[in-house]
Parts: C-alpha cells; structure tokens; sequence
C-alpha cells in the first residue's frame, strides 16, 4: 500500500516546463567543459547512468549557468572574495594569509567529504572552513547554512568548476558511508517517502510541475531562481525532509554529513558545477 | 544603502567605430518588492533599484525606470555604438537614496 | 482497489497542481498601459517579445523586447498586483532598441511590451507565459 501511495504522487502529470533538450551539453564560458553524464560508479547499485541536475531544468534555466555573467551565483563568490581577503578574528589572518589566491584551492571541492586524519573525524567543507575561522583565525564560527559559508563554499567550488568528483568511501570514512546510504534509502515522514523514492527511482519524472532529477550535489552552492540566493547542501536536505512531513536532522548534525558523503559520491564521475543555477 | 550592493558590468575592452556592442548588467539587490509580509504578518516595505542610467561620454546610451516586478538581483543585457575611445558610466539608483556607481573604458581602433 | 484516505488525499494534491489557472487580466495593467500609452491606439509588428512559454520559477522569467527604431519600450505583467514591470528608453547610443532582463511574475499571465515610435504611434506584443508550481518547496 506504501507502494502505492507514492505512486499517487508521482504519476500525476501536469503541463510540464518545456523540458531541455536532454542530450544538451554544458560548456561554461565557452571553455570549461561540464561533464553532465556517466557511467554511475561501481558502489551505486540502484542506477546505470549519473545525470547532473542541469540536464533536468529548462532551456532558459539551464542557460543562466552557461556564462558567469548570466549566472547570479557569481556575484556571491565575488562577495567571497572580498572576505577571503579580510582579516577576520583575534589572529590578524586572512584566508589569503595562509592559502594566498582562492586559486589555490583548485581541486579541494571534488574530493570533500573526507576524513580528516589529524581531527579523527569526517569533515564537509563547511566544517573545514570553520575549522580554520577557528583554529587559525581565531574568529567566529559562521552558520552552517548562512550566507557568509554559502558564498565562500561558492568561491572554493568555482575554482574546481569542471574537476571530476571523487569522494573516497573506504577506508576510515567506511562507516560514515554505511551511516549515510542507510539514511539515503530510509523512508521518512508523514508521506513515507526515502530519498531514493524520488531521485533513484523516479528521477526524470515530475512531482506536481517539479521535474525530479537524481539528486546529485555536485552543483552545490546551487543559486535557486524560487529565492534568489545560494542554497547550502545541508539546508536542501532540511528542506527535502520536511517535504516528506518528517522532523528533518540539523544542518552539520553528523546524520546530514554522513548523508552528504554518501550523496556526494554518488556523483563521483561528474563535474563540480558549483555555484549552479536551479529552480 | 542597502547591504553587500555589487555592481558588475561587463563591457568589451577595444571595438571598432560604430560597431554594435552588446553590455550585460547585472546589481546585487534585493528588490523587496512591497508585497510581502514579514513572519508577523506586517508587510515588508519596498526597497528597490528604481533606475539605471548608461552614458557614454556624457551621451545616453539607456535609461531604464525599473519597477518591483524586476528579479532580486537586477541584470540588463542591450546594445551600444561607440564613436570613439571613451568611458561607459553607469549609474544604479536605489529608493533610500543610495546611488551606486561602475565604469568601463573601451578602446577604439 | 479500494482507496484509503491518504491515497484520496494525495490525488486531489495532485489534481491542485493541475489547477493552475491564469490569473484574469486586470483594468489596473490597461491603466498602466493607458499611462504610458496616453490612451493612443496600439498597433502590431515591428515589436518582438522574447520569452517563455512556461517558466519553471515565477521569480525569475528572462524576457527580451526589441522595437527598431522605438525610442522607449514598456513592459506589463498584466496579472500582477502592480502590472508595471519596467520602462526602458532609448538615448543616441543604442545601437539597437533592445533590452534583455528578468522578471516576476506572480502566476500565469500576459507579458505585454509596448514600444513608442518617434512618429508618436505605438505598437505592442504579447504573450503568455505559464508559470508552473513546482512541489518541492525545499
């Protein structure tokens, strides 16, 4: 009966948004080179094909991702950088301090979560970042999900744009990755619905007007045109839950960044896109 | 003045004389439109960008008068001819008063 | 099959979705009009009104007007609460009379361009563009 209910649900189809042409490719710049399809990794039974959230959105919202004048992502990695300049904190540091360009950080966002050694812990970018404000800056800690760690999420993203994601799932993250694949498939809330309800096996299929996409996080800090601002990974999985009528987890709760690392490498073979642009 | 405003403009460095130039715009702003409500159900005052003005060399290239349906975060795109070397001004204005200011000098070859 | 209450439920939820009717135009856009219009006869052609047939986010609808030789374009979203969506005039130095941006639009309605031509005449386009409700409110 489960079954069917959800069925209920998503079989409902409406005028949907003319959908993109589905073999589009996604080119930033004219030069940087998204890949948006390919084969799913070996530890992801439930699909064949990973597909980018992009392939999913319509002509003109896929358009504002192309050019990163078009995309209103950009004017916060821009705000990011300003910061990634300020001093901040008892110590007198910058981010520019120790890690001198954002440049720099080419090549970090692809392979986050990931264990770190000396802290004993998993640790998503935002913990990382935090970490840093600190421990090194002696400063604040930002939100998990404010607008100050979205834009600088933003930033480190950008500078990856293009770089394949590879997550590791072995190892001393094992357990985390266990914790987070149990949580991707257990259904949750009023509507009983799991995450792989929608985004393993109903991905490509509309829920009301709202074309299902496969879940992917490689895009994230994803610029959502519905409010205008970046959107962290934590506060869409917040947003995900509550639309099943569960009582969801708390953003950075080692629950959502054991469901981050097993969500990001689910889309180990694809392109950082962040900041993308979504619905 | 409203918070964390950033203009950015994007303006091609050299053209040739005459040629037609395509500008994009974009304005970081919230454009609260006055039609909402803030969570105890008083209505959020409006507070946008009502114009945009672009000169070149002291002639007008556009003049726009925006309204609260223009999205958060305001962006133009539209075309120019440029006569001769010179600065692109563009000016944003916001209803407290703010005036937000970017320019952009072109090459002509 | 016999259908629980959930299942009754979650049909009609699907069935609201459907639903979405276009919001009526309002004498407030033809006033609006009428403002920048003076009342004038509108014409057709020699205007172009780009934009979507259906937009996945009412927040944020690129649109792009182009009027040869116009020396001002309004834009209407006739079924918003204030229809007035953008005014663009033309100086010397717009090499074309075009202007691309993005728009609200609070349901499905007409966007209208207007265009005044320098022999004060006026002409408009438009279209309508659905707005679609998506589920997921995240």
């Amino acid at each position: 009966m489960k079954k069917l209910a959800v069925a209920a649900v998503l079989s409902v189809s409406v005028a949907a948004p003319s959908v993109a042409d589905e073999t589009a490719n996604l080119v930033l710049n004219g030069e940087t080179q998204i890949t948006v399809r390919a084969d799913a990794p070996a530890h992801v039974d439930g699909l064949s094909e990973i597909i980018s959230g992009w392939v999913f959105r319509s002509d003109e919202t896929q358009a504002l991702q192309m050019d990163d004048f078009d995309n209103p992502g950009m004017i916060f990695v821009d705000e990011a950088r300003d910061t990634w300049n300020e001093a901040s904190g008892e110590a007198g540091e910058s981010c520019a301090s120790c890690h001198g360009e954002p440049e720099s950080m080419a090549g970090v966002r692809p392979v986050y979560p990931k264990w770190n050694e000396e802290a004993g812990e998993v640790r998503t970018l935002a913990m990382q970042i935090n970490d840093c404000r600190e421990t090194r800056m002696e400063a604040e800690p930002w939100g998990y999900t404010s607008g100050a760690m979205a834009n600088m999420e933003a930033l480190i993203s950008s500078v990856s744009r293009g770089m394949t994601i590879n997550v590791a799932i072995d190892g001393p993250v094992a357990a985390t990755y266990a914790a987070g694949e149990e949580l991707y498939y257990t259904r949750t809330g009023q509507l009983e619905l799991s995450c792989a309800s929608c985004h393993e096996q109903n991905y490509g299929n509309y829920i009301r007007a709202d074309h299902l996409s496969q879940g992917h996080i490689n895009g994230f800090p994803v610029y959502r045109l519905k409010n205008a601002k970046l959107n962290t990974v934590h506060a869409r999985f917040k947003g995900c839950v509550r639309d099943t009528r569960a009582e969801t987890f708390s953003p950075g709760s080692p629950e959502f960044v054991a469901l981050e690392l097993y969500v990001a490498s689910r889309g180990n073979g694809l392109s950082v896109e962040g900041p993308s642009v979504r619905n | 003045m409203a918070e964390n405003v950033k203009p950015r403009v994007r303006v091609p460095g050299t053209a040739s004389a005459g040629e037609v130039i395509t500008i994009k715009t974009l304005i970081s702003h919230t454009m609260e439109s006055g039609q909402r409500k803030d969570d105890d159900g008083n209505t959020i005052p409006r507070s946008i960008i009502n114009r945009f003005v672009v000169d070149f060399n002291g002639e007008n290239v556009i003049d726009v008068q925006l309204e609260p349906a223009i999205s958060t975060n305001p962006f133009f795109e539209f075309q120019a001819t440029v006569p001769e070397s010179g600065t692109f001004n563009f000016t944003w204005y916001d209803d407290d008063g703010s005036v937000y200011t970017e320019a952009k000098d072109i090459t002509v070859s | 099959m016999k259908l629980t209450r959930r299942q009754t439920m979650l049909a009609a939820m699907g069935t609201a979705a459907i639903a979405a009717l276009p919001i009526k135009a309002s004498a407030a856009a033809d006033d609006a009009i009428a403002a920048f219009t003076g009342g004038a006869e509108l014409g057709e052609g020699g205007i172009t009104l780009t934009a979507p047939e259906i937009a996945e986010n009412g927040n944020t609808v690129p649109i792009e007007v182009s009027a040869p030789g116009a020396e001002a374009i309004a834009i209407f979203a006739d079924g918003n609460p204030t229809p007035a969506v953008a005014t663009v005039l033309f100086g010397p130095l717009a090499a074309e009379q075009m202007a691309a941006t993005r728009i609200r639009l609070a349901g499905t309605q007409d966007v209208v361009a207007v265009a005044r031509m320098p022999d004060g005449s006026f002409v408009q386009a438009r279209q309508e563009v659905k707005v679609t409700i998506g589920g997921c409110g995240g």
